[in-house]
C-alpha cells in the first residue's frame, strides 16, 4: 500500500524536525514572490495534492465498488464469520482478524530486533562494520515479497512444522491461558508462521530507518553524556532514545503498514483457510490474501463486490493504524516538552 | 469493474495489434481457465508456424473469461464449467469441450506408493467435511486392507483461489454425498469446512508436498509432472480407478454428450466400468453471431484444426484428446451453429 508508506514516511520525516533545531518556515506565496519561486510553490503543492486526490480517488471507488456488499450485509459484513460463495454469504471478520494477529506477530518480532539492529550500527560497531551490515539490511527491503513466500514455504514452513510447533506443542500448550494459542496439529502453516515471515520482511524497513534517526542525533549531546560519565548503555537509554522518540514510533508504523498490506508471502504461508482458530498454529486468512487468492474467479456480483469491500476494510483498518500511531506521537511529543 | 478491465484489457489488446502492424494473418482473441493455457499456447504456436494466424490467449481463470466474451472484448472465452443452455442463448453464445483432463486425489503418507491409496466418493466427501480426521479411521482402512495407515490427524488441502478445477471436485463430491451437498454445495470456490488453501494447483501441490499425512487435489498434468501420489477413486460402477488417460477417455466416451444440449455436461461421476469419476474438460465459448466475423470464423478454423490435429500436442503435455465420436458432434456444432 503506497498510501501508508507515503503517509508514515512523512510522519517520520516530520518528527526528525521536533527534536532537532527547526528551521523556520518562509512564507512561500506573496504578491512579491518572485515567478520562479511561485512556480516552485505550484509544482511541490501539486506533488502533493496529486497523492491526497490519489487517496481520495481510491477510496471512493473502493467504497463505491463494495456498496452492494455493504448494502447486503451491513455490519454483517464487519462481523460476520461465513466466508461462502455458494450461498453468496459474505463477511470479513476471519479476514480482519488475520491481518490484525499476524501483522501484531510481525510487530513483535520486528521491533525488538530493528532496535537491536539500529543501537548496534549507530552507536555499537566498530566504523568499519557499519557500512556493510548496513547495505545488508538495505538489501534485505530489496528482496521481492514472493521470494521470502518461497522461502517461506519451502524452508522455513518445514522446520516450523518439525522443530518448532511440536516443541511449542508440548512446552507452551498445558499452559492455562496461553496454551490455546499454541495447540493444534503442527502442519508448519499458519498465522504463527506467517507472522515471522512478515516480521523478517519488515525489520529492513524499521531497521533502516531507526538508525538514520540515530545517526542524526547531535554529536554534541553524546559526547557530552559520554563526558559525564555515561556508559554506552545509558548514552542509548537516555539520550538517543529520549530524543528520537516519536521518529522510532514513526519508524515502527512504517513497517506495520508494510505488515498489513503484505499479500503474496501471506498467501504463501498462512493457509488461506476460513476458518476461525483461537490457535496461532492454524491457518487463516489475510485480507489482502483473501483479494488476491479469489479476486479472479469471483464469479458473482456480490462476490466481486465483497472482495472490494475487503480492499476498503483493508483501507480503513490501515487508517485507523495510523490516526492510532499520529495520537501516539502527539503524546509523545507533548511527554518530551513537559519533561524538557 | 470487469467492465473497466475490460476495456482496458481491448484496448491493449488493439494496441498490440497495431504493433504488429501489416501482418495480414487473423489474430484471434481468447481468455479464460488457466487448465488450458499450457495446450491453447502449445497449439496456438503450431498453427501459428503452420498458417500465421496467430490466437493471443490470457489465462485469467474461468470466470474471468466468460465475463470476457460476455463483454465481447475477445473471440472466444474459456471455461472450466459450462454454462446452461438458457444462459447461453441469453447472451448469443455457442460451447464446445476442448480437451479432457482429470482432477486426482493425492496423498502425502510414509511408505504409500503411487496408485496403491484406494477412496471411495463418500469417503473422500467425509474427508474434506472434516468428518473422518484421522488416517486410521475404519472406513479408510476398510478400503486399503493392504496399507499400514498412521494414527495421525489428516491436514486437507484445497484451493484457496476459485478454480475450475475446485468446481469439478466439489461438483462430484456434491453428487455422491448427500451431506456434502447440503453443508458445503457446489461452485468454483465454497465454503470449505476443513483445511488449508493452497493458491494455483501449483500451490495445492506445495502444501501437500510439504506436510506430511496431508490429502489434496490436483489436475492429471500436474501429478504426472510433479511425481505425486496418486489414489485410485470408485466409479459409479462399484469398480475402483485408477487416473489416466484411458480412464479419462471412457469417461468422456460414456458421458451422455448426444442428449445434452449446448454439451452442457460435467463429467463427473460418468457410467461406464472404466471411466474415471472426477475426469473434467474445459468448454471454448464463442458467439453464434459474432461482430468480428472473420475473426470468430479464424477462431472456429483453429479449433477444428486442434481438436483434428492436435492430439499428440495434448499428449505432449499430458492432457487427453476429446474421443472421436464427441469430436465429430463438435464439428457438426461448429457448422451448424456458430457463424
Amino acid at each position: 500500500m503506497p498510501a501508508v508508506d507515503i503517509e508514515t514516511a512523512a510522519a517520520v520525516a516530520g518528527d526528525r524536525g521536533t527534536g532537532a533545531p527547526t528551521l523556520r518556515r518562509r512564507p512561500v506565496a506573496g504578491a512579491s514572490t518572485p515567478p520562479g519561486d511561485r512556480l516552485f510553490g505550484w509544482l511541490t503543492a501539486s506533488a502533493a495534492y496529486f497523492v491526497l486526490i490519489l487517496l481520495l480517488g481510491i477510496a471512493v471507488s473502493m467504497a463505491y465498488g463494495g456498496r452492494l456488499a455493504f448494502e447486503t450485509f451491513g455490519w454483517q459484513f464487519i462481523t460476520g464469520r461465513d466466508w461462502d460463495a455458494v450461498a453468496r454469504k459474505f463477511g470479513a471478520f476471519i479476514p480482519i482478524y488475520g491481518t490484525l494477529v499476524s501483522s501484531a506477530i510481525a510487530m513483535l518480532i520486528a521491533i525488538p530486533t530493528s532496535l537491536g539492529i539500529a543501537i548496534f550500527l549507530a552507536e555499537v560497531a566498530p566504523r568499519w562494520l557499519r557500512g556493510p551490515i548496513g547495505i545488508a539490511v538495505e538489501l534485505l527491503a530489496a528482496i521481492p515479497s514472493i521470494i521470502y513466500g518461497m522461502w517461506g514455504l519451502f524452508v522455513f514452513a518445514p522446520v516450523m512444522a518439525k522443530y518448532v510447533e511440536p516443541w511449542l506443542n508440548d512446552h507452551l500448550g498445558p499452559l492455562p491461558i496461553l496454551g490455546p494459542l499454541f495447540t493444534g496439529p503442527p502442519i508448519g502453516i499458519g498465522m504463527l508462521t506467517a507472522g515471522i515471515i512478515l516480521g523478517i520482511m519488515t525489520i529492513p524497513f524499521i531497521a533502516s530507518v531507526m538508525r538514520d534517526v540515530f545517526q542524526a542525533v547531535p554529536p554534541t549531546l553524546r559526547e557530552s553524556a559520554f563526558a559525564l560519565g555515561a556508559t554506552p548503555w545509558e548514552v542509548v537509554r537516555k539520550v538517543t532514545l529520549p530524543y528520537t522518540s516519536s521518529a522510532v514510533v514513526g519508524a515502527t508504523f512504517l513497517g506495520l503498514g508494510r505488515a498489513l498490506g503484505e499479500t503474496m508471502a501471506v498467501t504463501f504461508v498462512l493457509g488461506n483457510a476460513h476458518d476461525f482458530s483461537k490457535s496461532l498454529l492454524m491457518p487463516g486468512n489475510s485480507i489482502a490474501a483473501a483479494i488476491a487468492n479469489e479476486f479472479t474467479e469471483a464469479d458473482s456480483d456480490i462476490y466481486l463486490s465483497s472482495l472490494i469491500a475487503l480492499g476498503f476494510v483493508l483501507f480503513v483498518v490501515t487508517f485507523i493504524v495510523l490516526a492510532l500511531a499520529k495520537l501516539m506521537l502527539v503524546r509523545i511529543g507533548r511527554n518530551a516538552g513537559t519533561k524538557g | 469493474m470487469l467492465n473497466i478491465l475490460g476495456r482496458l484489457r481491448l484496448s491493449m489488446l488493439l494496441a498490440g495489434a497495431c504493433l504488429a502492424g501489416a501482418a495480414h494473418a487473423a489474430e484471434i482473441t481468447g481468455a479464460g481457465s488457466t487448465f488450458v493455457y499450457p495446450i491453447l499456447s502449445k497449439w496456438s504456436d503450431d498453427y501459428n508456424k503452420m498458417n500465421g494466424d496467430r490466437v493471443n490467449y490470457q489465462s485469467i481463470g474461468s470466470g474471468g473469461g466468460i465475463a470476457q466474451i460476455k463483454a465481447a472484448t475477445v473471440d472466444f472465452g474459456a471455461s472450466d464449467k459450462p454454462l446452461p443452455p438458457e444462459e447461453l442463448a441469453a447472451a448469443g453464445l455457442g460451447q464446445f469441450p476442448l480437451v479432457i483432463g482429470g482432477v486426482v486425489p493425492v496423498v502425502h503418507l510414509e511408505g504409500v506408493k503411487p496408485g496403491t491409496m484406494k477412496f471411495t466418493g463418500p469417503v473422500l466427501a467425509d474427508i474434506y467435511l472434516g468428518k473422518i480426521k484421522n488416517w486410521n479411521d475404519p472406513a479408510i482402512v476398510q478400503l486399503n486392507p493392504g496399507i499400514k495407515l498412521p494414527n495421525s490427524a489428516i491436514t486437507v488441502v484445497h484451493r484457496s483461489d476459485g478454480s475450475g478445477t475446485t468446481f469439478n471436485w466439489v461438483h462430484y463430491l456434491s453428487q455422491v454425498s448427500t451431506d456434502w451437498k447440503a453443508k458445503v454445495g457446489e461452485g468454483t470456490s465454497v465454503q470449505w469446512p476443513a483445511g488449508v488453501g493452497g493458491k494455483g494447483n501449483e500451490g495445492v501441490a506445495a502444501y501437500v508436498n510439504q506436510i506430511p499425512n496431508s490429502i489434496g487435489y490436483v489436475e492429471y498434468a500436474y501429478v504426472i509432472q510433479n511425481k505425486m501420489d496418486y489414489a485410485a477413486v470408485r466409479n459409479s460402477a462399484g469398480k475402483f480407478v485408477l487416473p489416466n488417460a484411458k480412464t479419462f477417455q471412457a469417461a468422456a466416451n460414456t458421458a451422455d454428450w448426444k442428449n445434452s444440449k449446448d454439451f452442457f455436461l460435467v463429467m463427473t461421476n460418468a457410467p461406464g466400468p472404466d471411466a474415471y469419476p472426477v475426469t473434467a474438460t474445459t468448454f471454448a465459448i464463442m458467439y453464434k453471431t459474432p461482430k468480428n466475423a472473420a475473426r470468430s470464423a479464424a477462431a472456429i478454423k483453429f479449433f477444428r484444426w486442434a481438436l483434428d490435429k492436435g492430439q499428440a500436442q495434448a499428449k505432449a503435455l499430458d492432457y487427453v484428446a476429446l474421443p472421436p465420436a464427441l469430436v465429430k458432434q463438435i464439428e457438426t456444432y461448429m457448422t451448424a451453429e456458430i457463424k
